[in-house]
């Protein structure tokens, strides 16, 4: 019997850019081409003033720890205690993510540590955003 | 009795109609929304309540980027959106607010996200956070917490303080699911359920309920039990995603919610002799005071270590134990009020002295969304 896996997404027509970037290894992002505010999740208009004109860009990558919690109870798809985290990127959104390359205790997780973006292949299809230590990973 | 009046200004389709394979039902939803506030020649930000059935407000808020004064997510299938007007007059009517947006979309041929049967799904939620392993409130409602701590220099043992307080109030509760004292060190020691929360810091899992009766205040002097008035309500919803909160550190919600009921109420929390937070777990309570005003922020959780909210305290705080020591069934708040109304009439097991305002006020989701009434035994 196979192993039970993490969740997969499966992208609509409005989140398709991000998991194809994903796919390619980029982090894309939506900015409002009026404003210039610069938002996730995906959305076809801006959230700040509602136009409809906004482009996708991919994102630096370059993210900062903002909080996060070690589970301990079992997930499928998930090994021992793990950290569930949000992030702030660069271009200013925050996003959930896991944190990579780095171990999952309080000590080693410390918040407003630098990050850079790095990708799971859960399928051929998605490619899962997931971050860890800037620099330092493996 | 002021007169109802209310008026549809703007109406308006989604731009396509028929078959719409490229937008998922929430985009449909906000399709219509900006067609319809154009049509009146409004956008998003001159909207202060939102109502709407398939799709939660709370997913509606924060796409379309609206802090609503008014939330009305009644589902009771297709007739819904009638329901919606009804009940939306009846708010711009009380006050409650201005100018109100109702939405439908369905992708209802396409079935464009509307998650399938093989697990996958296609929601901001299923997309955005699922993939990284949460477990429920435990691991999403806890996450914002460590970026508190780190703000205002809070410690475990401050968090911890939050139940050990509770449990001396649910000693004075018969009633109360779990009594017995228990030390910041029990809190510490007990398992860890997803750091930096162990399972003491987290609600019971209960089975319960609860019910209210309410009728006219004129009329209310007519049944057996002393009054107790409803002086102020709020309400608001910020977020399906609790990595979208504005600020980790503070709830946009609850203020929003707060504010509204004490300024209809006509109160400061000065006024208020016994206050009920919601606290499916421990931060709750620290959140609540700071945003309801009762702390300025970062204080909460030394004003709970100093025992201001403990019996005997100034501000006694959920007197029944909470949903960390007297029950938790799923969805609290209907308890809160209960023990507010028990401490407005006086009756309750850990009564306190001379209460004459109750505030109890409640969350939804994960910082999702907020609900507060003050409630007193003087008419209004
Ligand atoms: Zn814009």
């Amino acid at each position: 019997m196979d192993r039970p896996t993490r969740m997969v997404p499966r992208p609509t027509p409005d989140t398709q850019h991000y998991w194809d970037g994903a796919r390619a290894g980029e982090l894309r992002l939506q900015r409002c081409d009026a404003c210039g505010h610069v938002y996730f999740p995906p959305r076809p208009f801006c959230p700040a003033c509602a136009g409809r004109e906004v482009s996708v860009f991919a994102a630096s990558g370059r993210a900062t720890l903002a909080s996060y919690v070690i589970n301990h109870r079992p997930a499928p798809g998930f090994d021992g205690p793990y950290a569930i985290a949000l992030v702030d990127l660069e271009e200013g959104p925050r996003m959930m993510t896991n944190i990579v390359d780095c171990e999952q205790t309080p000590e080693a997780l410390q918040l407003d540590m630098a990050l850079e973006v790095t990708f799971l292949e859960l399928t051929d299809e998605i490619h899962l955003p997931v971050f860890r230590p800037a620099g330092g990973g493996a | 009795m002021r007169p109802v009046s209310a008026a549809i200004v703007g109406s308006a389709e989604t731009t396509e109609l028929g078959k719409i394979p490229d937008m998922s039902g929430t985009q449909l939803h906000c399709d219509a929304a900006l067609n319809a506030l154009a049509d009146a020649g409004l956008t998003p930000a001159d909207v202060d309540g939102i109502a709407c059935a398939g799709e939660s407000p709370t997913t509606l808020a924060l796409l379309l980027g609206i802090t609503p004064d008014w939330v009305d997510g009644t589902q009771v299938g297709g007739c819904s959106f009638m329901l919606h007007v009804r009940h939306a007059a009846a708010a711009i009517a009380a006050g409650h607010c201005s100018t109100v947006l109702i939405t439908h979309g369905q992708s209802g041929r396409s079935r464009v996200g509307m998650g399938g049967w093989g697990g996958a799904g296609a929601g901001l939620n299923v997309q955005f956070e699922l993939p990284y392993g949460p477990v429920g409130p435990p691991t999403l409602f806890t996450l914002p917490v460590l970026r508190y701590m780190k703000t205002h220099g809070v410690t475990e043992e401050q968090l911890a303080m939050v139940a050990v307080v509770q449990r001396e109030w649910a000693g004075m509760n018969p009633r109360a699911y779990v009594r017995d004292p228990i030390t910041v060190d029990d809190v510490l020691d007990s398992p860890m359920v997803a750091w930096p929360f162990r399972k003491l810091m987290c609600c019971l899992v209960t089975d319960g309920g609860g019910a209210l009766v309410l009728t006219a205040g004129e009329r209310a002097g007519d049944f057996p039990h002393r009054p107790v008035y409803v002086l102020g309500t709020g309400e608001s919803v910020e977020t399906p995603l609790v990595s979208q909160m504005d600020d980790l550190t503070t709830s946009k919600a609850f203020r929003v919610s707060g504010r509204q009921a004490f300024a209809e109420a006509g109160i400061t929390p000065a006024d208020v002799d016994h206050l009920m937070i919601y606290d499916a777990f421990a931060h709750l309570p620290l959140y609540g005071l700071e945003d309801l005003g009762f702390c300025a922020p970062g204080e909460a959780a030394g004003f709970i270590w100093e025992r201001n909210t403990a019996p005997g305290g100034r501000l006694p705080l959920n007197t029944n134990g909470g949903g960390l020591s007297y029950t938790h069934t799923g969805m609290y708040g209907m308890f809160a009020i209960q023990e507010s109304v028990r401490q407005v009439r006086g009756q309750a097991p850990a009564q306190v002295d001379g209460v004459t305002i109750s505030v109890a006020h409640g969350v939804g989701g994960m910082f999702s969304a907020a609900g507060t009434v003050v409630l007193g035994n003087q008419l209004p």
